[in-house]
């Protein structure tokens, strides 16, 4: 029996502080993983989003910044820089934050989580290296027989492999909170809708390592070919999870941020745990959606992968959003907040970064990313805007307007509860949010609007001076190509201003001291709301009532305005 | 609190509330109607994918093109042969680096059956500004049943990445009213009503 024991290893005993805000207990290993992971994100989101605005820049037919060779090397390097390594980072730095700091327990593994943490470094290094002598120029979908070098596809093995390691630590982490006793019952909503995340994770890094190991052995000559069709089908079960991922992780942050803010209570666990459930069980199935334009699959494959799995991750999404501001609304109204349908959101505390910037992205998240997502997922209306201008419309609708702008704000409550420095600039950080996700919302609308007009995704000119044969598109996709760059612009200035508020108060904020008064405090009830237990007892919430219907009423209209516009297209079948 | 453990530990047992219920059962109608649309289609619509699609070697449809064009060319276009294929039969349309080729000349309100495949990498067929837009694979050879229902001249863009040149990559078909010439000129008008029935 005695090698039982040579396996076990030693428990490490960890260093902890307590927080004077929430009353948490914070391991102090944890601690530092989350800044590194926090601050390596914002790196990449600053070159990401340097090279995106590049993009648009050339984009605006009046501009047209960049030569053809460099356009489509920058937004190779866009994509993966902001949708997978600033994205992915953070949410690393979101797990570690909801197991070792939300339970009050310590991480399990930190050294592991070092190596996890230096596996990811290097990866994204690599990419960008890869990306930037110009010989990997295959976008961040990189469909064959399109062949980057083997570099490009081993660093994103990496990058995925520490990514997975830290998935793991995560996982490890509620397992020790556990056997600790470091709390009592079930995981608290965000820890939970953290896990959901971790597990999507899982699938999504296993369907890309299922594809990308084949296509790295490829790209070196050791494997012939891969069939194109077949790699989409399972790259897409990659791609399309990843983004659920962070559906997952920004939903979670916007119950986080919520009751840390006005003290929000979900209005009942069993729903919103329920509907964090959904994305887990339906939405993996849903990535067919990719593949609506493609030969060869069948419609009723198709339907099948896009509808009722889709419909009901979408649902969970729907739940979500009545079940936030409901619980905001709740919140407000036991506040003090009473007065007709909407006192509890005017007197929101608005004039806080974080408070701001979720409410934007639960908005813009649920009116421009998740319609259109449904839209463009409908088996016969895919093939209005696949591979248009659009595509990218949604999902700056979901991955900027929802998910960095909620990454964002959350930074706000990270900076002096982890970083334990104040806010620099805070007039500035006050701006931030709008101007960001004033842009993002633009980005989103105008290249909905310009793909609804034909304009293609991933192209240098949309003018075709060099084709022999030519073609001319309308005016209004030139002017939405326009109002798409002056938006860029915006979401670039409110970019620039996140990475100097937040470069600025990581290394010169000044020190939190005990006693210390934020300018933008916490709900006064901070340090109940991390220590009292409870749902939401029952609650009339007019408001919320009103925004859901609104909601509603928009998603069915512009879903039949879709169906208009193909009865008005050619006839194929 | 979200940040904190249920306060009952037995929180799945709780009653949902009213409006969460309503908001639950409204959505998943919603979603159940969505599901539902999508197969109505298929017997309302006339826009509805087809999924005839053969494997096919890229240099053996190379040479079914050439032929095509061949036996049906009237004329040229920039150097890029202009076909007008008779209406019904079969048309064939090449994605390449970095061109649509050839030119098509088609009837208006007449129905084709369109192959569409690539010899190199993967292309976007995106019509413009009809804004019809489906993927091109190399070795897969896609067949629909296409019916312009207006006349003009159309651009066909790519509009998937496929390399350095991909925005020079276009094409074009003109479809003509007409009830000139074409042998099938009495059935253009029935055409036109009936569509692609």
């Amino acid at each position: 029996m005695a090698d039982i024991t040579v396996g076990v290893p030693e428990v490490r005993v960890a260093e902890f502080r307590t927080c004077q805000f929430t009353g948490l207990k914070v391991d102090v290993a944890a601690q530092a993983l989350i800044k590194a992971n926090a601050v390596a994100a914002v790196v990449f989101l600053a070159l990401g989003g340097l090279m995106g605005l590049l993009v648009a820049l050339t984009r605006w037919p009046a501009v047209h910044l960049l030569p053809a060779e460099w356009f489509y090397l920058v937004l190779t390097g866009h994509g993966a820089n902001v949708l997978l390594f600033w994205i992915i980072f953070f949410e690393v730095a979101v797990l570690y934050f909801a197991s070792a700091v939300l339970l009050n327990s310590r991480l399990a593994a930190p050294k592991l989580a070092w190596a996890a943490f230096g596996l990811m470094v290097v990866g994204a290094l690599m990419a960008n290296y890869a990306v930037l002598r110009g010989d990997s120029t295959v976008m961040f979908t990189s469909y064959p027989p399109m062949q980057a070098t083997p570099w490009f596809y081993l660093s994103l093995i990496l990058f995925a492999v520490g990514a997975l390691v830290a998935v793991g630590i995560f996982f490890a982490t509620l397992v020790v909170a556990k056997e600790e006793g470091t709390y009592q019952g079930s995981i608290p909503l965000v820890t939970f809708g953290a896990l959901t995340a971790a597990i999507i994770a899982v699938f999504t890094l296993a369907s890309g390592a299922i594809i990308l190991i084949p296509t790295l052995l490829w790209s070196a000559g050791l494997v012939s070919t891969i069939d194109p069709l077949l790699y989409k089908v399972v790259w897409w079960g990659m791609g399309h999870s990843s983004q659920q991922i962070n559906v997952s992780a920004h939903v979670s942050l916007w119950y986080l941020i919520a009751a840390l803010l006005v003290g929000a209570k979900p209005l009942s666990e069993k729903v919103s745990r329920t509907a964090f459930l959904m994305y887990i069980l339906f939405l993996q199935l849903a990535s067919a959606h990719h593949l609506l334009a493609e030969p060869g699959l069948d419609a009723s494959w198709k339907i099948v992968n896009t509808s009722y799995m889709m419909y009901l991750a979408v649902l969970g999404s729907m739940v979500h959003g009545l079940t936030v501001p409901g619980a905001i609304e709740a919140a407000q109204r036991r506040n003090g907040y009473t007065k007709g349908a909407f006192e509890w959101l005017r007197k929101a505390p608005w004039g806080h970064p974080a408070f701001a910037g979720m409410f934007l992205s639960l908005v813009m998240f649920g009116f421009i990313g998740g319609i259109s997502g449904v839209v463009l997922g409908t088996e016969q209306l895919n093939v209005l805007m696949h591979n248009t201008i659009y595509v990218p419309g949604h999902f700056h609708g979901t991955v900027v307007a929802g998910t960095t702008l909620a990454f964002m704000a959350a930074t706000y409550l990270v900076l002096p509860l982890v970083f334990q420095r104040e806010i620099m600039f805070p007039k500035l950080a006050q701006l931030q949010p709008y101007l960001f996700g004033v842009g993002a919302g633009g980005i989103s609308l105008f290249m909905m609007g310009a793909g609804t007009l034909g304009v293609p995704r991933r192209h240098w000119d949309i003018t075709f001076s060099d084709a022999t044969i030519g073609f001319q598109h309308s005016a209004g996709a030139f002017l939405m190509m326009g109002l798409n760059g002056i938006s860029a612009i915006l979401a670039a200035a409110g970019g620039i201003l996140f990475i100097v508020v937040v470069v600025g108060t990581a290394f010169f904020g000044e020190r939190i001291k005990p006693g210390h008064k934020l300018t933008f405090p916490l709900h006064s009830g901070g340090a109940a709301a991390a220590s009292h237990y409870g749902s939401e007892a029952t609650a009339k919430l007019p408001g919320t009532i009103i925004l859901v219907t609104i909601f509603f009423v928009s998603f069915v209209l512009y879903y039949f305005i879709n169906w208009k516009y193909l009865s008005e297209l050619w006839l194929f079948r | 609190m979200a940040v904190t453990p249920p306060e009952r530990r037995i929180w799945w047992n709780e009653p949902i509330e009213k409006v969460e219920l309503i908001w639950i059962v409204i959505a998943f109608f919603w979603g159940l109607f969505m599901f539902g649309f999508m197969i109505a289609w298929h017997f309302i619509g006339q826009q509805n994918l087809s999924t005839e699609t053969y494997r096919v070697d890229p240099s053996n449809y190379e040479r079914k093109v050439e032929a095509f064009a061949k036996e049906y060319q009237v004329r040229d276009l920039e150097g890029v042969p202009v076909v007008r294929p008779p209406a019904g039969k079969d048309v064939y349309l090449l994605g390449r680096l970095w061109q649509w080729w050839p030119v098509l000349e088609l009837q208006k309100g007449q129905s084709y059956r369109i192959h569409l495949s690539s010899i190199d990498w993967q292309h976007g067929f995106s019509l413009q500004p009809t804004n019809i837009n489906i993927q091109v694979h190399p070795g897969y050879e896609h067949i629909l049943t296409l019916t312009p229902t207006e006349s003009g001249e159309f651009g066909i863009i790519c509009n998937e990445f496929c390399g350095i040149g991909h925005h020079t990559m276009t094409g074009k078909i003109f479809v003509r009213a007409g009830t000139a010439e074409a042998p099938s000129s009495t059935r253009v008008a029935e055409g036109t009503e009936e569509g692609g029935r």
